[in-house]
């Protein structure tokens, strides 16, 4: 299935002339205790570039997404096989640092989850825990980071009050500075706007496209047009494997597998 | 007032227009529940009123340069409150810096680190320890901690450290119960947050999970406080009831000391009604109903300082 799945011609590979893989994925398997949850998953993500995974739930996109920076560590009795490799290196090898990884992998989640402390502590919070910069170096990291997220200027005048004090949209963005405060490299995001309303989420998106000039993004979503309009390469999951991976207006235009065309018409899922 | 009565009044009026037993047992009920809510309060009332009735007036028949005085003798109607006071405040400090540190610590381990049957076996058994009769611990005190003390270079085990260390076990189920609680309830999302960021374990339980817990945590050293500040029968029987305030010389934790409680427990059963020394006693009452007033007070600000404010959510 696999060579059906990725056709390097259409994917726009070094070899065609495309980008440049950031992440390679090889016969990668996912076990929750005895339950399989993904299977034998080769792909690569692109770096620059907006990746979105779509499919109905529970069919491992999650998982897959959780697991490119090892947050299923976490989970009792999880446990994969195979490579992911990071810039070459198997992320999954022994002697890797975890803390370290995560540290280039950022992550957003599906619900904002600013801490409960100031949106300046929110954002200082990974250059502090790091390392011990200077007062002026994480005052600018700060800045640029809210900057980055397009939320400087409407929390400039106001860095100390309470994370909690920010609409759903605003925690959202304020949990993307947060993760660029770390300066990643690949940035994943879970259904970052399942919880915004309309505009928050036209927000977030732009603020993608602007990312992904500087970063590799992958964002796990349940919103079709979503995927559509904010995503260069699209992966459609169906029961734990993935079933088809393309460019994005390919994939939507002329998706080649049948389960593909009932689910993003909305026959299937 | 008026408005009470009006609330109260109110559903009368309606089962009156309305002439069912329903609403009738409604506003008995409500009645009912609001008599119980209220006799709590009135009750604290009456007892804070007698208080001050057996009480003040030694504060007016007792010279003040007495009541300040740093001997408590009442033969020789010498008042000093302070040794007494001095002996409390050693008890109790050395109490809540034993059993804080160590009470957090321990729910720390029991919330985050510990793996779920010893979380599941450990709980339980720690809340069994609050049901331990002071008069229990008194006794292991007396009989086992006392000669360590005293092992250990002090001149008598009955001191003011031996008292500490008494009241910090009395008090550190209260504190592991209620602090775990508290880690328990912060939500894993922002223990998820953290970890994303590469945070490690301990960064993340130590800057994120316990700050987002602090007003829990901080009700549960005050509820310790409030125990040991309160304490008698355990300190009575290993603090060694010398009312002198200790030299700072020799180590003012180990000599002996006489807490406030201990005083009014041990001279209550031989001064007569309405004596001086019976109204001094219970000027020592109001002293520590005040102090511990003062410390809850001190809580529920420090609570209200550190919850934050949520936005109305979308």
């Amino acid at each position: 299935m696999s060579s059906d799945v990725l056709d390097k011609r259409e994917l726009n590979t070094p070899e065609t002339g495309g980008p440049k893989s950031k992440i390679e994925v090889n016969d990668f398997n996912f076990f929750y205790g005895t339950f399989q949850a993904l299977y034998d998953l080769t792909l690569p993500i692109y770096e620059r570039h907006i990746t979105a995974l779509i499919g109905p739930s529970g069919c491992g996109k999650s998982t897959f997404l959780r697991a490119l920076n090892r947050m299923n560590d976490t989970v009792i009795g999880a446990r994969a096989e195979g490579e992911v490799l990071l810039n070459g290196q198997d992320i999954y090898a022994p002697n890797v640092d975890v803390t370290d990884l995560r540290q280039r992998v950022g992550m957003v989640f599906q619900r904002p989850n600013p801490f409960p402390q100031s949106i300046y502590d929110n954002v200082a919070f990974g250059p502090r825990v790091l390392g011990r910069p200077k007062a002026r170096d994480l005052a600018e990291i700060v800045e640029s980071s809210l900057a980055d997220a397009a939320l400087w200027d409407e929390v400039k005048d106001r860095l100390d009050a309470s994370a909690l004090t920010l609409n759903p949209g605003q925690q959202q963005r304020l949990c993307i500075a947060r993760t660029l405060a770390v300066r990643p490299e690949v940035i994943l995001m879970d259904e970052p706007c399942s919880a915004l309303d309309p505009v928050a989420t036209l927000h977030v998106e732009d603020l993608m496209r602007r990312l992904s000039a500087q970063y590799t993004i992958v964002i796990v979503t349940h919103n079709m047009q979503q995927a559509a309009r904010a995503s260069d390469y699209t992966g459609f999951f169906w029961l734990g494997k993935l079933v088809e991976y393309r460019r994005t207006p390919e994939l939507f235009a002329t998706p080649k597998e049948a389960l593909t065309e009932a689910y993003i018409s909305g026959r299937q899922g | 007032m008026l408005k009470t009565e009006q609330a109260a009044s109110l559903p009368a009026a309606q089962a009156e227009t309305t002439p069912s037993r329903r609403h009738s047992g409604e506003w008995w009920i409500e009645q009912i529940i609001r008599g119980a809510g209220l006799s709590t309060i009135f009750i604290i009332g009456l007892i804070f009123l007698f208080l001050l009735r057996e009480g003040l007036p030694a504060f007016v028949r007792i010279s003040p340069l007495n009541l300040l005085g740093v001997r408590w003798y009442p033969i020789e109607e010498l008042y000093g409150l302070l040794p007494l006071l001095v002996g409390s405040l050693l008890v109790t400090v050395g109490a809540v810096v034993i059993a804080v540190p160590l009470g957090l610590i321990t729910a720390i381990y029991l919330g985050e680190i510990a793996p779920l049957w010893q979380r599941e076996l450990l709980k339980p058994l720690i809340e069994v320890l609050a049901g331990i009769p002071s008069i229990v611990l008194g006794f292991l005190g007396w009989v086992a901690l006392a000669p360590l003390v005293q092992q250990a270079g002090a001149p008598t085990g009955l001191t003011a450290f031996t008292g500490a260390l008494i009241l910090a076990y009395m008090s550190l189920p209260t504190i592991i119960s209620i602090s775990e609680d508290a880690l328990y309830a912060v939500p894993k999302e922002y223990r998820d947050a953290s970890l994303a960021i590469g945070a490690t374990e301990w960064q993340t339980i130590w800057r994120v999970v316990v700050p987002a817990a602090r007003s829990g945590i901080v009700i549960a050293t005050v509820l310790g406080i409030g125990r040991a500040i309160g304490e008698t029968m355990a300190v009575m029987m290993v603090t060694g009831n010398a009312a002198n305030i200790p030299s700072l010389a020799t180590g003012m934790f180990f000599q002996p000391v006489r807490t406030m409680t201990a005083t009014i427990a041990a001279e209550m059963g031989e001064v007569a009604q309405g004596s001086l020394h019976y109204q001094a006693l219970f000027a020592i009452g109001i002293v520590l109903f005040l102090l511990t007033f003062a410390i809850n007070s001190l809580a529920s600000m420090l609570i209200g300082g550190g919850k934050q404010q949520r936005s109305s959510q979308l």
